[in-house]
């Protein structure tokens, strides 16, 4: 606490000012008083001797002459081993730990210890006495479920320091001082397992940035193969209510192969974060053969959740993210949604009466938007390893229409975009992802030729359905049937998934080139096939095997054996190739 | 004693502005003016300048009548006596009862720790096929009806309200024709479930002010009898109005607009209300139902927008039916695996064959030549529109099952229907 005084001299929805004597930082932390309870808030301007607050509670009950409490500290998270497993709320508040303190419902005005301060871990020290150290350096480990986790010099020690003391190897709680630091001027640090850094600041200990270029596999074919996204890279969705972004965060935080997974539920139903509060902690993660739950950080600020905190939630979550980054650990922020954290700020700017920009959004949406996604990044630490935070951002766009601010503010900044279209959902077509007007800037997994010329294939089908629409199946040539029917199997075996198949579900790297390499075939061949109504029944067969070998178990039996099957079948009609094909086959073997 | 102020400042809108002293945020305080008295809610502090919402409007409130602030939020009295009772939207008997003043609860309060909420995982059961069968409404759901003007979604409720397994049933009125309230209150009366219900009735002539307290007061009883264990059904019809009303206290009071008038917050003030449906760990639960009429039937109308975005699906009432395309409950396959073995796979081969029987319906009125398949589909579609889909049908889910492979039994033959071959051996009608 500062030596500051404030008192409230207005309350309007949960903005408050404050006439203040002293000194007022900007984004201080403040604690109105009101009653019993100190509610935490954010200072978001000032004005002569008037601060005004944004307040992370109901600000019920409040009255003018409250006592107002300045803390001098940025609104922060801590960061420490433990972080794992935590449910959070958007200001780092333990929810199960609250649960517990207050029941059913949130109180206002208790604030937690988000990190146990009781807990034991044990320490390894990896620096002695005499040693010097800087910023993001590792002291020592503790072993944190699978994770090694490093104990670092806090991100704010800005000099050179040499190690005094280091305890030895040992059980210690996070609050005890695992090693003295002395800076350049002879000042003694004594640093312990955790330390707090400001929410709203990049965590930049690191080497340097390098290019994402390596493909964060998700599983989900269209995707890995068509629309990719990069470790360290950004990538966000938009799409109608009802057309599946939800779960389609959900089954990535799952599949994903990253180390971990940050969810960020901002303003969006509670009932989904039960789903995922309730069944991780029963799901097995195929790659360590523990829980699923080990490897998440879930920070959950509801809809009905106060407005301002909101807010704050996708910082907390990019801050932790970061925090693992540095750990040579490649981390997944999915944030959901998005759009109900730029209507948190838009509530917030009308109560600062600023000029509204379009839509009532404020003026600065855009660069907030920008340097939230900016925080994602690959990056080499300064002991050579190599660590990442790749941003996953749902968008809600009003009335599902992607012209409106958050979406092209998103656009402008991500490397990947995945929109979901109301018609492939209501045909019930998993995932809704529409395959032509999503793009990546990414290198995917499997060739980019390759997957253009498939592409290719779905504008021309597009294109003839659209005309079958008009002058019917009649009027359209073979030739052009046959295209439309190739679009429809692509999209049909490739592009869809069945979410409810144990095997269809999740699809590895390897598997979807290999049966990329087959469907690409099938795409590039020209048949011999007289009618359409032969074209019809060759191409319904293909697809019945096609789908019966996504359904098989990778390189089993059964798998070869069906493969064998549509081999024979795509041979009875196939009597040659196209000749662009021919040239990319060519380039691909020749590399 | 608390003080009382005699000098109303500035009167706009519904909002009055006193100086006064030692007032808190969201305090109550009531008007008294010639024409009555009236509560008022604390909207906005600036110094000693407090703005106060007038519950019953400021028409007639003269800048020298009495302001007296009450030391306390709204409350809303909370026991079983509230049981069969009719009020207003401040809480006010409408029935001509007793004033009840016993046990009062703040309302609006704070939100339910998610970490305390469970898998949602009972049936409510409506007697509705296109309900039961198709899109199963769940215990702690949110859901709304959306329609348009005219549509029979207030009897909808009505009889959902009649027939759902639940123990109490709250009707939270915004903005109802009088004749509308009547209907409720004859229906629920004659079907003998007025005793298990309460009523917050806000007519079309009432103050809007008391619209926007609809849902809150309903919500906060609902809460309280939930944790007591029943389980509650809140209906709220009809949303748009409560929207609306936000829209029109927003600009009196000068906000900026976001989105066709609309306040920029009215995602997280529906949310706020809808997101009270919950199921408590080892107590009663909160389902709440709801109709939002969408102005010019237009879905990405504010309104509808934002609140498809909050709530876990939707039913759309059109032409007086539950249309099966669009409509949606997010958490049917909850509670549709542990029904009966053919509930999933029935609800799937009916509406893909009712889905092709509205593109053959499509292509016949193009003129086209209608093939046998076609005239199968034609068939089964309009046995289906009559046994399915009609609202007068009243049936439980077991029945409906049955019906539903009589109806394929009639049109097609086993291998048509694309269901699985061992639910066709258990489940095939034998003539």
């Amino acid at each position: 606490m500062t030596e500051t005084k404030g008192r409230v001299v207005g309350v309007n929805g949960n903005m408050v000012t404050v006439a203040f004597d002293g000194l007022v930082t900007m984004n201080e932390v403040a604690y109105v008083g009101v009653g019993e309870k100190k509610l935490k808030s954010e200072v978001i301007r000032i004005r002569g001797n008037l601060a005004d607050l944004q307040v992370f509670e109901i600000t019920r009950g409040i009255g003018v002459k409250d006592p107002v409490y300045f803390t001098g500290e940025l609104l922060s998270v801590r960061l420490g081993p433990g972080l794992l497993q935590q449910i959070y709320d958007g200001l780092q508040n333990p929810l199960p730990e609250l649960a517990e303190k207050c029941g059913f419902f949130l109180e206002r005005g208790v604030y937690l210890s988000p990190l146990s301060e009781t807990k034991l871990w044990s320490f390894t020290p990896t620096v002695k006495v005499g040693d010097v150290v800087q910023r993001g350096d590792t002291v020592g480990t503790v072993p944190e479920g699978i994770f090694k986790h490093r104990i670092m010099v806090p991100f704010n020690f800005l000099d050179t320091y040499t190690v005094k003391s280091i305890l030895p190897p040992g059980d210690y709680r996070i609050t005890d001082t695992v090693a003295e630091l002395e800076d350049s001027k002879g000042n003694k640090h004594p640093i312990t397992m955790s330390f707090e850094w400001p929410v709203k600041r990049p965590i930049t200990a690191y080497a340097e940035r390098l290019r994402p270029d390596k493909p964060m596999v998700t599983k989900i074919r269209i995707i890995d193969t068509f629309i990719p996204v990069a470790l360290g890279g950004t990538y966000c969705i938009p799409g109608p209510f009802g057309a599946g972004k939800t779960v389609l965060q959900q089954v990535t935080s799952r599949n994903a192969e990253v180390d971990i997974v940050i969810i960020a539920a901002c303003g969006e139903r509670a009932g989904e974060v039960v789903d995922t509060l309730k069944e991780f902690p029963l799901l097995i993660d195929p790659r360590t053969g523990r829980t699923l739950m080990e490897r998440t950080v879930i920070i959950c600020n509801t809809s009905s959740m106060p407005v301002a905190a909101r807010e704050s939630s996708v910082y907390t979550a990019v801050t932790i993210a970061e925090y693992y980054r540095q750990m040579g650990l490649h981390v997944l922020l999915l944030a959901d949604s998005t759009s109900r954290w730029a209507q948190a700020m838009r509530e917030m700017s009308g109560r600062l009466e600023e000029i509204p920009g379009e839509e009532a959004f404020p003026a600065y949406l855009e660069s907030v938007i920008a340097s939230f996604y900016e925080r994602a990044g690959i990056v080499r630490l300064k002991d050579g390893s190599i660590g990442s935070v790749t941003i996953g951002g749902t968008v809600s766009p009003a009335g599902g229409n992607f012209e409106e601010p958050v979406t092209q503010a998103t656009l402008k900044v991500v490397g990947a975009f995945h929109g979901l279209s109301r018609e492939r959902s209501d045909a019930r077509k998993y995932p809704a992802i529409h395959p032509l007007e999503s793009w990546s800037k990414y290198k995917g997994s499997v060739n980019k030729e390759m997957t253009e010329y498939g592409r290719e294939i779905l504008f021309r089908g597009n294109d003839v359905a659209q005309m079958m629409k008009v002058v019917g199946e009649e009027g359209t040539s073979l030739e052009d049937y046959i295209v439309y029917l190739k679009s429809e199997f692509l999209d049909d075996v490739y592009l869809q998934q069945d979410s409810f198949d144990p095997v269809d579900s999740a699809v590895p790297t390897e598997r979807q080139r290999y049966t990329y390499n087959l469907i690409f075939e099938v795409l590039s061949s020209i048949f011999s096939l007289e009618s359409k109504e032969e074209a019809r029944k060759y191409f319904n067969q293909l697809r019945q095997k096609f789908r019966d070998w996504n359904g098989t178990e990778w390189e089993s039996e059964e798998f070869t054996g069906k493969e064998q099957e549509i081999r024979t079948l795509i041979g009875e009609k196939k009597k040659g190739t196209e000749e662009r094909a021919l040239e990319i086959l060519k380039k691909v073997s020749g590399s | 004693m608390r003080k009382v102020y005699s000098k109303i400042e500035s009167i706009a809108g519904n909002v009055i502005t006193v100086s006064a002293e030692g007032v808190r945020y969201g305090e109550l305080a009531e008007v008294s003016s010639r024409h009555g008295r009236s509560l008022a809610e604390v909207i906005r502090l600036k110094e000693d300048k407090v703005s106060l919402q007038v519950f019953a409007g400021s028409r007639g409130i003269s800048t020298g009548d009495e302001v007296r602030f009450l030391g306390h939020p709204m409350r809303v009295s909370f026991s079983d006596n509230l049981l069969g009772r009719i009020f207003d939207g401040s809480g006010r008997p409408r029935d001509g009862g007793t004033e009840l003043v016993e046990n009062l609860i703040e309302i609006g309060g704070p939100s339910v720790n998610p970490a305390k909420r469970i898998i949602p995982r009972k049936m409510v059961r409506t007697g509705i096929p296109m309900i039961d069968l198709f899109n199963s409404l769940v215990e702690s759901q949110k859901l709304p009806i959306f329609s348009v003007s005219g549509e029979p979604y207030n009897p909808l409720l009505a009889r959902i309200a009649m027939q759902a397994e639940v123990d109490i049933i709250i009707l939270g009125g915004m903005g109802l024709k009088y004749d509308d309230y009547l209907f409720f209150k004859d229906t629920l009366e004659q079907g003998g479930a007025l005793s298990r219900s309460i009523f917050f009735v806000h007519t079309a002539s009432d103050p809007i002010v008391e619209c926007l307290l609809v849902p809150d007061i309903s919500l906060a009883v609902a809460e309280r009898f939930a944790l007591k264990g029943k389980r509650v059904l809140v209906l709220l019809t009809d949303m748009t109005n409560f929207a609306d009303a936000l829209k029109e206290i927003a600009i009196t009071m000068e906000q900026v607009p976001s989105n066709r008038g609309y306040p920029g917050d009215l995602y997280s003030q529906l949310a706020a209300r809808y997101e009270k449906a919950v199921d408590f760990e080892g107590a009663g639960s909160i389902t709440i139902l709801g109709v939002t009429t969408m102005p010019g039937d237009d879905v990405t109308h504010p309104i509808p927008d934002n609140t498809g975005y909050i709530t876990e699906g939707q039913y759309y009432l059109r032409n007086g039916r539950i249309e099966p395309f669009g409509s949606l409950s997010r958490l049917k396959q909850m509670v549709n695996k542990d029904t009966r073995a053919d509930h999933r796979a029935l609800m799937d081969a009916m509406i893909k064959l009712y889905a092709a029987y509205k593109e053959s319906l499509e292509k016949k009125s193009m003129g086209f030549r209608m093939s046998e398949w076609d005239n199968k589909l034609l068939k089964y579609g309009a046995i289906f529109e009559k046994e399915m889909m009609d609202l007068s049908v009243n049936i439980p889910l077991e029945q409906a099952l049955d019906n539903g492979w009589r109806i394929l039994a009639e049109c097609f033959t086993k291998e048509e229907t694309g269901l699985r071959s061992d639910l066709i051996a258990k489940f095939w009608p034998v003539k």
